[in-house]
């Protein structure tokens, strides 16, 4: 019944979409003009049927209701609560449901708050949204229908795939998709300027709250991703260049430029078609990452299904979206008038390096991503890695960054070297003071060195546009942009301190045996079986100790092996110092040597994995620190905005009262 | 600097097309280079790839073959694909579904003596989650190889 009802809420909501997008596209027109206005209340009818059909998904994985097809092939009513709800949206059904309902609750929200563009923009904008949503409606209602029925109804379901029944993924797909799907409302914004011909400061102000907003979901999306992955897999690293990783990196890269971009037309009135390119490109990217990772060309524990004709589905919608924003930016970017000029030593000298390099490094990840494919369809297998991602990327991202302690201190317009120079001063005695230090302690490669120095250096810059600030008045997005950019510092110093300075070691050891990791004392205490829900493992006790004289702590890694369905998965146990990371997997049983079985207990080997990774916490703290200063920067915008509401109905009022 | 209006937006278009071009080749450049290319162990034997080069190895781990070091976390098998084999060696905690005569990918780089050292096992999951160059070889090769090896 209730998986009826969410259907039935689902087709309701499409054919919502399809009016949005005939009112909308009516409403521009002389004669349709009435029918513009019921274009924002069925916006907003859309995005709650859709929520509803959410919540419907949602109370049938709670409840176990095994005669719903996807909930018996996912989930098991053996499972923790939390994880048959998070199971909701760990399969490809679920995940394009939420898709669509953050796309159709994105939509609704504007519709109710934005009030800055001009009506006929703000029609072509939901409009273009509805058209969008109503691809992804028919994709999920023909191709991939959530509250399918299964008859018979099975005893039993099969489970969740164990690496996906972890509290991360409760929270990493739905803020991960407030990204990405929040950057179809910039796809639209752009779509309904380009149709109106109304680019300017007025739709970059109204455009910006928006970006920012998904752009903080996706960069904690990311962060809580690669969180996940360093635990979870046990491999004791944090960004693996995974296809998967690359597709919400790339929606990042352009929504970071887009951001940038932003700026420079709210306040200069310049790159015009640059933003509105931009704001296609973002959600273009968005859109590729879902074919990537939902299309099952590629494995990972992303691809839930592989299915070649909802692949071809996608690759239509994406043939459909991309082309056609992008052919009509083709067609109407000549008629967006020029923005103001400026100086290259300029804020807005400094954006543009960070928009092409950011692009630059856009473009190397889609290359490096696409490229096994396109080999793959050449008959050749390749995969592409860290050799080729990391120095690629680290080659415009480096020089960016160099650019990123420079720029907030310039000015619009024009400005001269000479007068920030000063204030560099500092900074660039840091990095080299940091580079002769790292020198000394030698063994350090190129690439974290530079990062290193860098970092250090970018630190101190990224606090310089606040000097001669009176605090207090600094207005928030300007503390915004402070600590987003000392965020980035601390991240780079905890990314490359982590591929500098980390320590791991293999071992097997005998219960009772001591082993050393850097400044670490490892002892295997015991290794025994414990049993969770729908699991049981083998749980090793290790006692460590910091140096000689620290307090002694228990680390409890696990093997885990879970039934439903079966599979084995390694809990790694973790230990944050304020200088880093210790972090300890359990393997198996070392195989006896030469054949022979050791009969006697206590004379078997555990395998042991362990890492001493001084500061790697850093990359998330200044990962989390950066999508804070955004918070901040779209606070201090909503206020804003707010304020002149206030002051302008003040002024209306007084002006009716004078009136009267 | 009085740059003219037209002047200035055809100067900033150049320069942002050449870093982007220069960053395509660039990257194109680098991936024939950096690309890691997956081999069956008669591809190996046929046409083995320079020493020291990332490359995948993929096939079947040979019954009888795994053997394990003294030091408890290295171990020595042989992968085949039912027309050549290649030796490995891995330094590492094994996937759990890693045992004889199951598939594997084996990512690393052969050694100047011949041996593969492997970084990096894959080893074949569960119905869902196969790597797909094993996907193909169970397909194309499983029964001959399975024949073969038993």
């Amino acid at each position: 019944m209730i998986a009826e009802l969410g259907l039935a809420a689902l087709w309701l909501a499409a054919a919502l979409a399809a009016l949005q997008l005939l009112a909308g596209a009516l409403g521009l027109t002389a004669r349709g003009a009435t029918l513009g206005e019921a274009v924002r209340p069925v916006a907003i009818a859309q995005g709650l049927l859709a929520l509803l059909a959410f919540a419907c998904l949602i109370y049938v994985f709670s409840v176990t209701d095994l005669s719903v097809k996807l909930v018996a092939l996912n989930s098991h009513s053996m499972k923790p609560l939390v994880f048959k709800i998070a199971g909701a949206w760990g399969n490809h059904e679920g995940s394009m449901l939420l898709w669509v309902t953050v796309m159709g609750m994105a939509g609704a929200f504007v519709a109710l708050v934005e009030r800055r563009l001009p009506e006929r923009t703000m029609l072509a904008t939901l409009a273009g949204q509805a058209f969008v949503s109503l691809g992804f409606y028919a994709f999920l209602l023909l191709a991939s229908n959530p509250f399918e029925r299964l008859s018979p109804v099975p005893a039993e379901g099969n489970g969740l795939n164990p690496l996906l029944q972890d509290l991360g993924l409760a929270f990493h797909p739905p803020t991960l998709y407030l990204g990405y799907v929040g950057l179809s409302i910039a796809f639209s914004f752009a779509i309904g300027a380009l149709i109106t011909r109304e680019v300017g400061p007025t739709f970059a102000k109204a455009m910006r709250p928006w970006v920012l907003g998904a752009w903080i979901f996706l960069t904690v999306g990311i962060a809580a991703g690669s969180y996940w992955a360093y635990y979870e897999l046990g491999w004791g690293g944090w960004w693996f260049w995974d296809p998967v990783e690359n597709a919400s990196l790339m929606p990042w890269l352009a929504a970071t430029a887009l951001l940038h971009s932003c700026s420079v037309l709210a306040s200069r009135d310049a790159l015009r078609s640059w933003t509105v390119m931009l704001g296609v490109v973002a959600f273009s990217m968005s859109m590729i990452g879902t074919f990537l990772v939902r299309s099952g060309i590629l494995t990972s524990v992303h691809a839930f299904a592989v299915d070649p004709q909802r692949g071809t589905f996608i690759l239509g919608l994406l043939a459909i979206y991309i082309g056609g924003a992008l052919t009509l930016f083709g067609l109407r970017a000549s008629t967006v008038a020029e923005g103001e000029r400026f100086a290259l030593v300029s804020r807005e000298g400094a954006l543009v390096v960070n928009n092409v390099m950011l692009s630059a490094i856009l473009g190397i990840v889609l290359f490096g991503t696409l490229y096994p494919l396109v080999a793959e369809a050449m008959g050749a297998k390749v995969s592409v890695g860290p050799p080729y991602f990391n120095p690629m990327s680290a080659l415009f991202a480096l020089p960016m960054l160099v650019v990123l302690a420079v720029g907030p201190l310039l000015r619009w317009r024009r400005d001269k070297f000479a007068r920030v120079g000063r204030n560099l001063v500092i900074p660039a005695m840091l990095v080299v003071a940091a580079g002769i230090a790292l020198v000394l302690i030698g063994g350090v490669s190129l690439l974290p060195f530079l990062g290193l120095a860098l970092a250090v250096g970018l630190g101190w810059a990224s606090v310089l546009p606040l000097k001669g600030r009176n605090l207090r008045r600094t207005p928030l997005p300007i503390w915004g942009m402070v600590v987003a950019h000392f965020g980035i510092a601390v991240a780079l110093f905890g990314m490359s301190s982590e591929s500098a300075f980390s320590i791991e070691k293999l071992v097997a050891v005998k219960i009772g045996e001591v082993t050393q990791v850097g400044p670490w004392g490892i002892k295997l205490d015991t290794v025994e079986p414990v049993a969770g829900p729908n699991w049981t493992a083998l749980e090793a006790r290790l006692l460590v100790r910091y140096g000689t004289d620290g307090r002694v702590t228990r680390m409890l890694p696990q093997s885990r092996s879970f039934w439903a369905p079966v599979q084995q998965t390694s809990e790694s146990a973790l230990l944050t110092r304020w200088n880093g990371q210790l972090y300890a997997v359990l393997g198996g049983e070392a195989p006896s040597v030469d054949g022979k079985d050791e009969v006697n207990g206590s004379g078997n080997r555990w395998q042991l994995r362990l890492w001493w990774k001084p500061f790697v916490p850093l990359i998330w703290v200044g990962a989390l620190l950066v999508a804070l200063g955004g918070a901040l920067a779209l606070l201090g915008h909503v206020l804003n905005d707010w304020r002149r509401r206030v002051v302008r109905g003040k002024i209306a009022y007084r002006r009716e009262r004078q009136g009267r | 600097m009085a740059v003219k209006a037209k002047h200035q937006r055809l100067i900033l278009l150049v320069v942002a097309l050449v870093v982007l071009i220069g960053a395509g080749l660039l990257a194109a450049w680098a991936l024939r280079n950096q690309a890691s290319y997956f081999y069956v162990p008669s591809d190996i034997v046929a046409r083995p790839p320079e020493p020291g080069r990332a490359v995948r190895l993929g096939g079947m781990v040979e019954k009888g073959s795994l053997k394990t070091a003294a030091d408890g976390v290295t171990i020595a098998f042989v992968v085949q694909d039912g027309k050549a084999k290649v030796p490995v060696t891995f330094r590492g905690i094994v996937p759990s579904l890693f045992v004889e005569g199951s598939g594997v990918v084996a990512e690393g780089r052969m050694g100047t003596d011949g041996i593969f050292v492997a970084d990096n096992l894959l080893a074949k999951h569960d119905e869902n989650y196969v790597p797909r160059e094993m996907q193909d070889m169970t397909k194309d090769q499983a029964k001959q190889v399975v024949a073969e090896t038993q």
